[in-house]
């Protein structure tokens, strides 16, 4: 069981021990959605990240509890790899099955439990659509903050193992901040048990595993029931839509804001290619001149919001501000947010495929960073749109190419990994809030040292001692490391020299 | 037991310290004793009482980095929590989930190893809300980074906010980079008669509405409340509110009394002092003896004579919630200090300790007996 003892290795499983769970499955609970031909199983292939395919054995959709409970037993009893899977939009092929494995659809959990509005809090099933949720905390006055662009479609237990992010992040918070409490099911190697992590009170007692659960990316549990803190909704909240010549003036205007002493609702960022995808898309009244466009959001009470606003249009003038457009009215501040939110699709419109990335890095490096990317775009003679959240540094270059041009999907693979080795180089991280999943396996070994990559494998052991939970994800192997540096990667302790030198 | 540490034998750290640690570490392993890590002791009291040989850590000091734009700072775990402070009041931000100092002088590693946090906890975060990265070293003498300097990152699990309020129980924190917020533009605080039933009611009625309460307390009689934000936005919250303005001088005083638990009602030193963590909607509970309440009804703090422990924490867990036994006088010797975990929590946690601190050096008993 010492990770240092016998070096880890990829899962392996027996194919006619999942047989056996699959029979045993279909007799004790005749009642199990339980889909095992090909063509009803290959709509789980793959996540949004259709890049990385895999069809499971068998996919199965519990109602209950306990039918959850039954087969995650029967897994266990089988050692038969088993991968959680809320709405399949993850962008890290996190949900992408195991050849030998079943898939476990928490789709059908999607009940709000209780939405207490004196408290501010409501108790979910994992299969809660996030958006559904604030709609159904509307009439309270209450919404649920983290907003990922996924909204419509990605579930609540989907965002806690991804530990998602939205635009009002850097104001409200990730997942990890406004989740309280998440029971779930952990398989032992005696049994199944039902843990309470976190609580409806501050401060549990011992470590604070729900941290660890919040962005675990269904390895080391999974979630059946989730206590998330809902927001007042803000009396008024207005859009500020500044428009620049120089990339690097609107990044120097993002730092000044902050420098200010303000905490704007949102701070996006949208570059020249991903005004000219979105703009034809959405009709949002985007500067389609400019070489990069902010918007920057504040809420609150009114005075509140009519304060802060002035303070940041100053700011902006002095950041040399080409255009400034602000939301007279709801109808206007959504439309400036809709071209943001649209920007994934209207990408996808102008190209046949694309490759979303998604490092952060210190901010004062941003303007570093897309120059960078611009140089990339020659070296692999391919485009790339940028979008991003701005205030938190976190990029997500649109890198676009053509599946079925094998070689150009090589290139768009290794711009990519370029992008995220280089965020790695400026002081951040692979990935900001998409997770690492199958994608950035090879990443992981340019971020981490053996003995760190080792004690994330000592984590998940102390959950999940079978392995059996999403296996083969997140963590690579010490030869899959290996590997990766005989073929040019960059090693960890370049990393460290790098990121010290830098202060 | 020592195999962990003889593993990575003959690979230096980069600093003296960080070397004289790991000496201390494999000794300690050796011998099979455990390493009681200290900061600044400002929270010697807290956790199960131990002993063992002290690792100083406040002899590894100073900010690395912080850079206001970023809203980031990295520091040594010995830096003085003051170093800090000024660092940060001299660009008008703080740490916002206002650490407590106990009339001490707590040091960084110290405020997050514990992840205790201050009256600003309710509106702001707590400690592990704002840590973002940590280099950690672990009882197999590995010096490990986990998170980094950026406000997102989901690059493998979330450990370093894992280690927020570990008592130190997987190692030292060695270097721990926290996200810091502006100073509030202005404050203010409110003060209104109100007898624990109302204090709560009113409480509960607030939460649920957009108002810059920024803290929360109250005791004998009286309600506290502190507002943080600009202008308008008070002027408009006051005029909600009622209750009568206190003087800004007195204000600060009363929060920083209370965060620090220098005030009037931790004084006396006779009884224990037991904290009780509710969810905020528990109603008014039967306490054995003076009360203060915070965190709008989440945190309830009792003066007790020690027996009374078990029955507190009894009563804290059947109202959905959990009790430490904060301090206790010096003839008390508890077996346990915070409500024990449910079986497959604590085989999770010793499972964890297993693997970060395989010969159980560091602060070993300091959280529970098991570990
Ligand atoms: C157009 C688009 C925009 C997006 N925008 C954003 C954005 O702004 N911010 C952001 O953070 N992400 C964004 N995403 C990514 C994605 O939507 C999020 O990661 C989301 O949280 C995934 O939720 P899901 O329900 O689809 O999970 P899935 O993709 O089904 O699963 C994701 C991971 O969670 C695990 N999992 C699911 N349910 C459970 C459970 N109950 N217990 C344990 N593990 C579980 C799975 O095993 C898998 O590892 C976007 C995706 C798309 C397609």
């Amino acid at each position: 069981m010492n990770a240092r003892c016998h070096e880890r290795s990829d899962f392996v499983s027996n194919p006619s021990e999942c047989t056996r769970l699959l029979a045993e499955l279909r007799s004790a609970l005749p009642h199990l959605t339980l889909l095992d031909r090909l063509e009803d199983v290959r709509p789980y292939e793959c996540d949004g990240l259709p890049a990385y395919r895999q069809t499971p054995r068998a996919v199965v959709l519990p109602r209950t509890e306990a039918e959850l409970k039954a087969v995650l037993d029967g897994c266990r009893r089988h050692r038969v790899p088993v991968v959680a899977r809320g709405a399949g939009t993850g962008l890290s092929g996190g949900a992408m099955p195991h050849a030998e494995g079943i898939v476990v659809s928490l789709a059908r959990f999607m009940k709000i439990l209780e939405i207490d509005p004196r408290a501010r809090l409501a108790r979910v099933q994992p299969g809660v659509r996030n958006l559904a949720l604030s709609e159904a905390a509307a009439p309270f006055n209450l919404y649920y903050a983290p907003d990922p662009s996924s909204q419509i479609a990605c579930t609540l237990g989907g965002n806690v193992a991804e530990n998602s992010g939205g635009v009002h992040c850097l104001k409200y918070g990730l997942t990890v901040h406004n989740v309280l409490a998440a029971r779930a099911l952990v398989l032992s190697e005696d049994g199944i048990d039902d843990v309470l992590f976190g609580g409806a009170a501050p401060d549990s007692p011992g470590f604070d595993l729900l941290a660890a659960l919040n962005g675990s990316e269904g390895m080391l549990a999974v979630v059946t029931e989730i206590t998330v803190r809902l927001t007042p909704k803000p009396e008024t909240a207005q859009v500020v839509m500044a428009s620049f010549d120089a990339v690097a003036a609107a990044c120097d205007a993002v730092a000044a804001i902050i420098a200010a002493g303000i905490i704007p609702a949102g701070l996006e960022m949208m570059d020249r290619q991903a005004i000219a995808a979105v703009e034809p898309f959405a009709r949002a009244g985007y500067d389609t001149e400019a070489a990069a466009i902010l918007l920057c959001e504040s809420d609150g009470a009114p005075e509140e919001v009519r304060h802060e606003v002035d303070r940041v249009i100053r700011v902006l003038e002095a950041a040399g501000v080409r255009q400034i457009r602000i939301s007279q009215n709801e109808a206007e501040r959504l439309k400036l947010w809709a071209g943001r939110k649209a920007a994934f699709p209207a990408v996808g419109r102008i190209t046949p495929d694309y490759l979303c990335m998604d490092g952060t890095i210190p901010r004062r490096r941003l303007g570093e960073m897309l120059s960078a990317i611009a140089a990339m775009e020659q070296k692999y003679r391919l485009r790339c749109a940028n979008v991003f959240h701005a205030g938190d540094g976190n990029l997500h270059p649109l890198i676009m190419f053509d599946a079925h041009d094998k070689e150009e999907m090589g290139r768009a693979l290794a711009f990519g990994a370029e992008i995220l080795e280089l965020s790695v180089a400026l002081g951040g991280t692979i990935t900001g809030e998409h997770g690492v999943g199958i994608e950035k396996l090879a990443q992981m070994c340019v971020q981490f040292t053996p003995a760190e990559l080792a004690a994330f494998a000592a984590v998940k052991a102390a959950f999940d001692p079978l392995g059996l939970l999403n296996p083969d994800k997140v963590i690579p192997t010490p030869a899959r490391c290996r590997e990766y540096r005989q073929t040019g990667g960059t090693r960890p302790e370049e990393r460290d020299a790098r990121t010290e030198s830098d202060g | 037991m020592s195999l962990g540490v003889r593993a990575v034998e003959g690979e230096r750290l980069a600093d003296p310290i960080l070397d004289g640690w790991r000496e201390q570490l494999r000794a300690a392993a050796d011998a099979g004793t455990t390493l009681v890590i200290e900061g600044g002791r400002s929270k010697h009291f807290y956790g199960r009482p131990i002993s063992g040989e002290p690792l100083a850590a406040t002899a590894y000091r100073g900010i690395i980095a912080y850079e206001p734009t970023e809203l980031v700072i990295t520091a040594r775990c010995g830096t003085p929590l003051a170093e800090i402070d000024s660092a940060l009041a001299e660009r008008r931000q703080m740490l916002a989930f206002e650490p407590p100092r106990f009339g001490g002088s707590p040091t960084l590693g110290g405020v997050v190893a514990a992840g205790l946090s201050g009256p600003r906890r309710m509106a702001a975060g707590a400690a592990r809300d704002f840590v973002l990265g940590a280099r950690l070293l672990n009882g197999r003498g590995e010096l490990l980074n986990f998170g980094g300097q950026v406000m997102k990152n989901v690059a493998g699990y979330d450990v370093s906010r894992v280690l927020a309020g570990s008592l130190g129980c997987l190692g030292v924190l060695v270097e721990v980079s926290l996200k810091v917020l502006p100073q509030p533009p202005e404050e203010a605080s409110l003060r209104f008669e109100l007898s624990e039933s109302e204090a709560l009611e009113r409480l509960k009625g607030w939460a649920g509405q957009s108002l810059p309460i920024s803290a929360s307390a109250w005791n004998d009689g009286a309600l506290w409340l502190r507002l943080s934000g600009a202008g308008p936005a008070l002027a408009a919250a006051k005029l909600k509110l009622g209750g009568e303005m206190v003087e800004e001088r007195a204000a600060a005083a009363f929060w920083t009394g209370l965060r620090d638990q220098t005030s009037a009602f931790f004084a006396d030193a006779s009884d224990a002092l037991i904290r009780l963590a509710l969810p905020a909607a528990a109603p008014v509970l039967d306490l054995p003896g003076p009360r203060l309440i915070e965190w709008g009804g989440s945190q309830r703090w009792c003066r007790a004579e020690a027996e009374r422990w078990p029955a507190l924490r009894d009563l804290a867990r059947a109202c959905g919630g959990h009790a430490t036994l904060f301090r206790a006088p010096p003839d008390f010797v508890p077996d346990e200090v915070f409500t024990p975990l449910p079986p497959p929590l604590l085989r999770i946690h010793r499972a964890l300790k297993q693997r970060f601190d395989p010969a159980g050096v560091f602060n070993r008993g300091r959280m529970y007996p098991e570990f």
